[in-house]
């Protein structure tokens, strides 16, 4: 019930930016106070998000050593998308490194 | 025959061309082709991504036929992960689709007069790819009345293959045993990444990201609600008063 009343939020405000403003308004402004404030919340929730997720092993805890494949996977994934600005090549450039990492470091455990 | 890449039919009593709402619709569909293609795999990753966030298919198919915003699906998916409260994952979808707004009050001029049959599709599913076919489209000077069914092609043909490629990501999450095996569990971290960095142009956007990210550490402990509220908010501030700071001049109110 939770995923549906989730979604139907989300579902309704992204129609709500959309419909009524290309149906009634052709001027649509934002005071400037406003757009610049809420311009630091996709790069501030993106981080809040990812760097955890990053960060943290399965044991729960802070991992800033090599053997964290979140960690390696991720500083190259942000290199290649600082270089590249391409989402397809990060993504898939960062998937690969993870796993080979992970696989490496699975293999030097034995 | 082609003229500017919008193909015409040739009305054969006066030896004119002339497009019909069916060779505008077409060619709509056509111009956003290239950019459906390099979507593609982000579609199906995103399906991928929210069945091994543990949606179900259902809720994962559902986000792509009622929100339709490739980037605020990614972003609700991992908020969800991640144990946001409800209300907040809400409110950043707001904010990151308000850009959808700019494109809405773009084209709101060209739209006028349209009946609400038209208007509410239009609306529903207008997006970053569609807004610039659509706009460019409208600017071109020819006076056809069937632009709307241009853009009505370009917005039809980015939904529908959203969601087939959203149900193909779901498939492949669905089934696929031991996706963990695959790193696919690092695609939405990977996605994120991809996202944030672009948008890190200046030196507060980039303070905004490194104390987000670090209060999010810090707050890890805290019931998750909580942490993530406070991590983005420390680093909005953050960002606010540094941009004050460094780049006073932007920060000053400009005559609009």
């Amino acid at each position: 019930m939770n995923e549906v009343i989730l979604i139907a939020g989300m579902a309704l405000v992204t129609f709500a930016v959309r419909y009524p403003v290309l149906a009634l308004l052709s001027r649509f402004q934002l005071p400037q106070v406003v757009t610049r404030t809420l311009k630091f919340v996709p790069p501030a929730v993106l981080a809040a998000v990812v760097l955890p997720e990053m960060l943290f092993n399965d044991a729960g805890q802070i991992s800033l050593s090599y053997t964290n494949a979140g960690l390696i996977a991720g500083v190259i994934a942000a290199l290649v998308a600082w270089r590249t600005k391409n989402l397809l090549a990060t993504i898939v450039i960062g998937m690969g490194i993870f796993l080979a990492w992970r696989w490496l470091m699975s293999t030097a455990a034995l | 025959m082609t003229v500017a890449g919008t193909h015409f039919t040739r009305d054969e009593t006066d030896n004119s061309i002339r497009p019909t709402p069916r060779s505008e619709f077409i060619n709509g569909m056509k111009a956003v082709i290239p950019l459906i293609v390099g979507g593609i795999p982000f579609d199906v990753i995103f399906g991928v991504s929210a069945i091994e966030a543990g949606l179900s298919p259902a809720a994962v198919q559902g986000m792509s036929l009622f929100i339709f915003a490739g980037s605020a699906q990614f972003i609700g998916v991992g908020m969800m992960a991640a144990g946001a409260a409800t209300g907040f994952i809400i409110l950043t979808t707001f904010i990151v689709n308000l850009r959808h707004s700019l494109y809405a009050a773009t084209l709101a001029p060209h739209v006028r007069g349209l009946s609400q049959r038209w208007l509410l599709p239009l609306g529903f599913m207008l997006t970053d790819e569609s807004f610039v076919m659509a706009i460019g489209r409208y600017n071109q000077p020819d006076n056809s009345p069937y632009k709307h069914y241009y853009f009505l092609g370009a917005n039809l043909a980015m939904y529908v293959t959203w969601q087939i490629f959203t149900f193909v990501g779901i498939v492949l999450g669905s089934s696929i045993p031991n996706i963990e095996n695959w790193g696919l569990d690092f695609a939405l971290p990977a996605a994120f990444i991809a996202m944030l960095v672009p948008q890190l142009t200046s030196r507060p956007m980039l303070l905004a990201a490194v104390v987000a990210g670090l209060v999010a550490l810090a707050a890890h402990s805290l019931p998750n609600q909580m942490g993530l509220m406070v991590a983005a908010l420390a680093g909005v501030i953050a960002g606010v008063i540094a941009e004050r700071i460094w780049l006073p001049a932007e920060t000053e109110e400009t005559a609009s």
